[in-house]
């Protein structure tokens, strides 16, 4: 689908990635990444792509190896061999530091369930990620403070009554938590979003709602969306729906 | 900055095992100190005792069972010096004063001394700092009486009250000089030494509440009033020792050496700060074991604090897994644990300080009244903050190990969050 050959001059892309010269923001190629220690797991990652602004589902079931996908996306770990290009940036060649420092500029990520710290407030989780990015922190004061940029995404995922700033994330219900964790991934518009289950933890009613939230923002803020889900009836609301299986080869040494 | 306030936050949550581990080291330090300060206040205390005399003399025994004696009335002497040795060494060239002490007798606990007039010219404490009168004078009669400061407070006693002394320094006396009592000349202002808790009389009151006496008892039927006493001559045959002022300093190792061998009769003479040298010798063995253990607990403290943090580790796997998600660096959560560790020390000396200085405030007067211990309430001195120092940079030293553990945890957890 790429007309690009895989090894491309960085540069290219990196300044046209939200131009659309060049389509994918995420590019996975030949990768392949071992768990070391007594439990060895290992995940090949032939060609995976992601294109900006889209949102996709990837479907599989757990135990499969989709936490590691995202941690080699999120730049958590590096692939033993293989690329990585975020934005047109081969994070497996930064530093770990670089890494961090990458991950904070360009990715929100929001967890199954315990998203917050629960002994801070609400405000303070959600604007949290602007501590480690510059670029988000100026993105987000475009339109007055840190705090009204804040509130502004509170209320429209349905948390708009201004006694939640300052109450400890801990006293929120699970489906309030994850609101406000969907505050914290989008707060200074990164361009990649990664949900892991974000809905699992709730009922079917309240996961077509988050959703139907969480997809107005990712939109609005012009976000790429990457969730991972077990749970396929879900799909019809995407983009593009693609299978685990599909797009990696999980190996498990059964010792 | 958010980062500082969310760690408070955190620490704020577990509020109570944080509230333990600084009491835990506020105690320590509290210990440490005020170890600390009771050394430094005795030995101050001790060494401003006696100041300005050059040798004390007394009958042949160990230089520190002289001193005590004669200086900190703590024990008894073995033997007297006779009149003649102490007009013998008065007469010498080098000597410029010689003030003579007589001790043996108390007054409800509190010793009496015999002395001259001379002693309240000549004794010295506090770098050089002379004895004053809070109110009367010294003693003229035979039967006046000059009392130190805490004998007054203790027993109430004002100038011109009447005081009868007791025989031997128990505190409870069953032989009483009771036919000779003495009449309160004075009172001296406290001076933090034995001079305030005791009695000081003329040398002749003291051979005159003698003169009936036969081998340490009331000689029966030959009682002597107190107006015959008056009229007999009451020269002392015998003294417990004397202070020696001397008009060169270099002349002292001379004088000591002389009196050493003095041919009529078995002679000490000791330099007070020479003494007190030994002594401290003697005790700096017990100090150095008390800093040690004070040491040892303040280590404990510090080892309670990385046991916490260790163990709450696991359960903040999640905070860290959330900070490494928003792109928090594992050295940032490093940092947070020593940052952490860190504040809980300062707490803990602070408060600590705090507490020492409270309780040394309660309780001076009770040290004061017990030991005669004047412990030194002023601002914590240079050794004092060093030793603080040191303690907040082992507290830093010590959350490294925790740090250096979640930093592990951290890079091996990533996002994922483990629970």
């Amino acid at each position: 689908m790429s007309s690009l050959p895989t090894v491309e001059p960085r540069r290219a892309e990196q300044s046209h990635a939200h131009i659309g010269s060049d389509p994918a923001i995420v590019k996975m190629a030949d990768l392949r990444f071992t768990w070391k220690g007594p439990s060895a797991f290992s995940l090949a990652i032939q060609d995976f792509v992601l294109p900006p602004a889209k949102r996709m589902l990837i479907v599989g079931p757990s135990g499969s190896g989709k936490s590691t996908f995202l941690s080699l996306l999120a730049g958590i770990v590096t692939p033993n061999e293989g690329r990585v290009e975020i934005l047109g940036t081969d994070t497996s060649t930064l530093s770990s530091a670089a890494r961090d420092r990458f991950r904070a500029e360009h990715f929100g990520i929001i967890f199954q369930m315990f998203n917050l710290l629960p002994y801070g407030s609400v405000i303070d989780n959600v604007v949290l990620p602007l501590s480690f990015s510059a670029k988000r922190r100026a993105r987000a004061e475009e339109k007055g403070s840190v705090e009204a940029e804040a509130q502004r995404l509170l209320t429209s995922l349905g948390l708009g009554e201004a006694n939640y700033r300052d109450v400890p994330a801990s006293r929120l219900s699970v489906g309030q938590q994850q609101r406000v964790a969907a505050a914290r991934a989008l707060i200074g518009r990164p361009e990649i979003i990664i949900a892991d289950e974000p809905t699992s933890a709730l009922d079917r009613d309240r996961q077509i709602a988050f959703l139907d939230l969480l997809f107005s923002e990712v939109s609005a803020a012009g976000s790429a969306l990457i969730m991972v889900s077990h749970d396929e009836t879900l799909g019809s609301r995407f983009d593009s729906v693609v299978r685990f299986d599909d797009i990696a080869v999980a190996e498990r040494a059964t010792a | 900055m958010i980062i500082p306030r969310l760690a408070l936050q955190s620490l704020r949550n577990r509020s109570l095992t944080a509230v333990l581990t600084v009491l835990g080291i506020a105690i320590s330090v509290m210990l440490l100190l005020g170890v600390e300060k009771v050394r430094t206040g005795a030995r101050q205390s001790f060494a401003d005792t006696i100041s300005g005399t050059d040798l004390i003399v007394g009958a042949r025994s160990g230089s520190l069972q002289l001193l005590l004696y004669s200086v900190f009335r703590i024990g008894n002497a073995t033997n007297n010096v006779t009149w003649k040795s102490y007009q013998d060494i008065a007469e010498q060239p080098d000597v410029d004063w010689i003030v003579p002490i007589s001790l043996g007798d108390s007054h409800r606990g509190f010793r009496v001394l015999g002395t001259t007039p001379e002693y309240f010219a000549r004794y010295k404490y506090r770098r050089g700092q002379p004895l004053a009168f809070a109110a009367g004078a010294q003693f003229n009669d035979l039967f006046d009486v000059v009392i130190g400061a805490d004998v007054a407070t203790a027993l109430g006693y004002k100038v011109g009250d009447r005081v009868v002394v007791a025989h031997g320094v128990g505190s409870v006396s069953f032989v009483e000089h009771e036919d000779k009592p003495f009449r309160v000349s004075g009172i001296l202002a406290k001076t933090g030494t034995p001079v305030d808790k005791t009695l000081h009389v003329s040398l002749e009151a003291i051979e005159a509440i003698h003169v009936d006496w036969q081998n340490g008892m009331p000689a029966p039927g030959e009682s002597v009033s107190a107006d015959d006493v008056r009229k007999m001559q009451l020269a002392p045959k015998a003294i417990t020792a004397a202070f020696v002022g001397l008009k060169s300093k270099l002349a002292t190792f001379r004088m000591q050496r002389a009196i050493n061998d003095y041919s009529e009769e078995p002679l000490s003479a000791i330099i007070p700060g020479a003494a007190l040298q030994e002594l401290w010798g003697l005790v700096s063995t017990a100090e150095t074991a008390l800093s040690i253990i004070s040491a040892m607990v303040v280590a404990t403290a510090l080892l309670g604090m990385v046991t916490t943090i260790l163990t709450s580790l696991n359960e903040r796997r999640r905070e860290m897994a959330i900070l490494r998600s928003v792109g928090a660096r594992p050295t940032t959560i490093l940092g947070l644990l020593v940052v952490e560790g860190t504040l809980l020390t300062l707490a803990g000396v602070i408060l600590g300080t705090l507490l020492l200085y409270i309780s040394l405030y309660a309780l001076r007067p009770v040290i004061d009244r017990a030991y005669g211990l004047d412990v030194n309430i002023g601002l914590p001195s240079t050794s004092d903050l060093t030793i603080l120092a040191a303690i907040v940079l082992a507290g830093v030293v010590a959350s490294v190990l925790p740090a250096l553990r979640a930093y592990r945890l951290s890079v091996a957890d990533g996002m994922m969050i483990r629970t």
